[in-house]
């Protein structure tokens, strides 16, 4: 409970406050970065989910997570080049990528029912805290009317993932 | 004297014609993880257009198991009603999406 409580506040804080604390409106190469950057850190995690995972729902959740992602992050990157923008790094997505590391890390060490919990607890905190930065900052921030489309389709998707990965964590207990 | 065999495939012919006769073609669409309509009335024969327009694979899964269809993103496959009954399907990848479909015999 402490642990799932501590990782949503830390991914929530570590969206919203950090990168953009002095105020300042991501544009829209990296906003593509950021959104693109936290679709392959879900993936990798699932990667991971779909080796270690032992509970089939898990399992499944895991393939979900891959095949979505992986479809919302084709359509970025067909975006992007056709809008001749270039995605850009930032602290953001340098914060999420070092996270999302060092998570990745932590998951490793486990197996059998506490990874699969684990997985799972950190999946709905992760896209609560993709979600809120989508709704309350990137959408909002984002000026190109395709790339606010986008971002719009995927909050819609991810938070089908969020409700599914909540589902999915009551029914472990 | 007709052999045996005749007899079966004849009246599968001729079941198969009055059933393409008489087929209706119902069309469902999975569009930003919605599937339209929600309430659909067909009958047994009746063949069913599954139109995907998102970028997302989707199914269409019926809750009793009688039909499974994988719906690849951005294509439409069809399928033909084969049982009667009023069947709750939905995403197996979305499970929020979920409609229903009539089927009388």
């Amino acid at each position: 409970m402490f642990v799932r409580l501590s990782a949503a506040i830390a991914a929530v804080s570590l969206l919203s406050g950090v990168a953009f604390a002095q105020g300042a409106k991501p544009t829209d190469p990296q906003i593509a970065h950021i959104a693109y950057t936290a679709g392959v850190l879900d993936i990798n995690a699932a990667k991971q989910a779909q080796s270690k995972a032992s509970n089939k729902d898990v399992k499944a959740f895991a393939d979900d997570m891959v095949r979505d992602h992986e479809a919302v992050n084709k359509q970025a990157l067909d975006l992007v080049k056709k809008l001749k923008v270039t995605p850009e790094d930032n602290d953001t997505s340098k914060t999420l990528s070092k996270n999302a590391a060092d998570k990745l890390a932590e998951l490793g060490k486990l197996s059998g029912a506490a990874y699969d919990k684990a997985y799972v607890a950190n999946e709905v905190a992760y896209h609560k805290a993709v979600n809120s930065a989508l709704e309350t900052l990137l959408i909002p921030s984002a000026s190109n009317a395709e790339l606010k489309s986008l971002l719009q389709t995927g909050l819609k998707i991810f938070q089908g993932h969020q409700q599914h990965a909540e589902h999915v964590a009551a029914e472990l207990k | 004297m007709m052999p045996r065999w005749v007899l079966p495939i004849v009246a599968a012919l001729s079941l198969g014609i009055s059933i393409s006769a008489h087929a209706a073609t119902i069309q469902i669409t999975m569009e930003n993880l919605v599937i339209s309509p929600a309430e659909a009335t067909a009958k047994v024969g009746d063949i069913v257009e599954l139109i995907n327009k998102d970028i997302f694979a989707h199914t269409a899964t019926a809750r009793n198991g009688d039909f499974d269809v994988a719906m690849p993103p951005k294509k439409t496959v069809t399928y033909i009603l084969k049982k009667a009954g009023t069947i709750d399907y939905y995403c197996r990848f979305h499970p929020n999406m979920k409609a229903t479909l009539n089927v009388a015999p």
